[in-house]
């Protein structure tokens, strides 16, 4: 027996995977701690639009939610194509909106009220008449801030498609 | 008695169970767009007598048709103009410098045509739209109206503070920054003021026509 051994020629040593679970769990703890799960599901159709000249929305318990937009396929047959407004997680007609500020500010501190903003999601294809409808509404309850959520990009080629 | 030790968990499916979550939180994690454009609603007033005389020089009044073509009515004259021009023209407008005597606006750059607007306090743009508008549109002409303030502030922002080394649209991104020290931002507060109350963005939206 010599003290030497020759080494097996050919096989390729088998990879170590024994910290493939450690990379794993870091991409893991990574998405857990980015993600932002949706507080709405939504039922219409929402492609925002673009703009360039963005502010950023800071205090995320401070903005009110609304939606617009065409119904989503599988609700087409029962709320039609015409665009309509969601609130919460259902659809609303635009007289619903004073209540839903009301509610949303109840539930809020006193304090906070006054610096509360209404981020509109409004889908691009969405008229204007709707989106109107909803900024006299929003006027009549006197909650004046708003912000017309959009995604970042040039303006001017978001009208071309 | 012999040492019995535990007997060990086999770890081997921890890859698996942690890939699963994995590809859970991949899937769900929707990158939220929260920006956009801010704007303040005009208040509902109780309507009173007192009524506002606007020379007519000093009105931008831009119409949106259902079409999404835009109508633009100023310094005397009226055209159709295409959406790429706005915000030239909205400069033009702007910064025209037009008036005379009390109203001569000392920091504008603009060809002082007399039809045109007066100073940058004076000058007010107008937007009037069709219920049939896409919002797409809107937004557009939003962006644009928007930008030309942007553009006039970031110059004399930096024309007043030159040793600040950023234009008006920087120092209110680190004015509203959660993590700039609080004496910086007392410092920027007060300049952004005094570019605001110069360069005031007067916007006003007239009730949407009904077209048929």
């Amino acid at each position: 027996m010599s003290k030497f051994k020759k080494k097996k020629g050919g096989e390729m040593p088998a990879v170590n995977t024994a910290s493939l679970p450690d990379i794993v769990f870091m991409l893991l703890f990574f998405f857990m701690v980015a993600t932002v799960m949706r507080q709405n599901t939504l039922m219409i159709e929402n492609k925002l639009p673009q703009a360039d000249q963005v502010e950023k929305l800071d205090k995320k318990d401070l903005v009110m939610y609304i939606y617009a937009g065409k119904p989503s396929s599988n609700y087409k047959s029962t709320f039609g194509t015409e665009a309509r407004i969601q609130l919460n997680d259902k659809f609303a007609e635009v007289e619903e909106i004073p209540a839903f500020i009301a509610a949303e500010r109840a539930s809020k501190r006193e304090e906070l009220i006054p610096f509360l903003t209404t981020a509109l999601k409004v889908d691009s294809e969405a008229n204007m008449g709707l989106v109107t409808d909803i900024k006299q509404e929003l006027r009549k309850v006197n909650a004046l801030k708003i912000n017309y959520t959009t995604r970042k990009g040039n303006a001017l080629d978001g009208l071309k498609n | 008695m012999a040492k019995r030790s535990a007997p060990e968990v086999n770890a081997g499916s921890m890859a698996d169970i942690a890939f699963l979550l994995l590809i859970f939180f991949l899937v769900t994690t929707t990158i939220e767009t929260d920006s956009g454009l801010n704007r303040k609603l005009p208040p509902i007033d109780p309507p009173d007598d007192t009524e506002v005389i606007i020379k007519e020089k000093n009105i931008f009044q831009l119409n949106v048709n259902k079409n999404d073509a835009l109508f633009l009515k100023t310094g005397g004259e009226e055209k159709i103009i295409q959406i790429k021009d706005l915000r030239a023209a909205a400069v033009a407008f702007l910064d025209n410098g037009g008036g005379t005597g009390p109203d001569a606006c000392k920091r504008c750059q603009g060809r002082k045509n007399p039809r045109s607007s007066d100073n940058f306090d004076k000058a007010i743009i107008s937007l009037q739209n069709d219920r049939a508008t896409k919002y797409k549109t809107y937004i557009a002409v939003q962006n644009e109206i928007i930008a030309a303030y942007n553009e006039l502030r970031n110059r004399e922002f930096e024309r007043s503070f030159p040793n600040l080394g950023m234009n008006f649209v920087e120092a209110d991104k680190r004015y509203s920054d959660p993590r700039t020290p609080s004496e910086e931002k007392a410092n920027l507060k007060d300049k952004l003021e005094e570019i605001k109350i110069l360069i005031p963005q007067k916007f006003s939206e007239a009730e949407p026509k009904k077209s048929n």
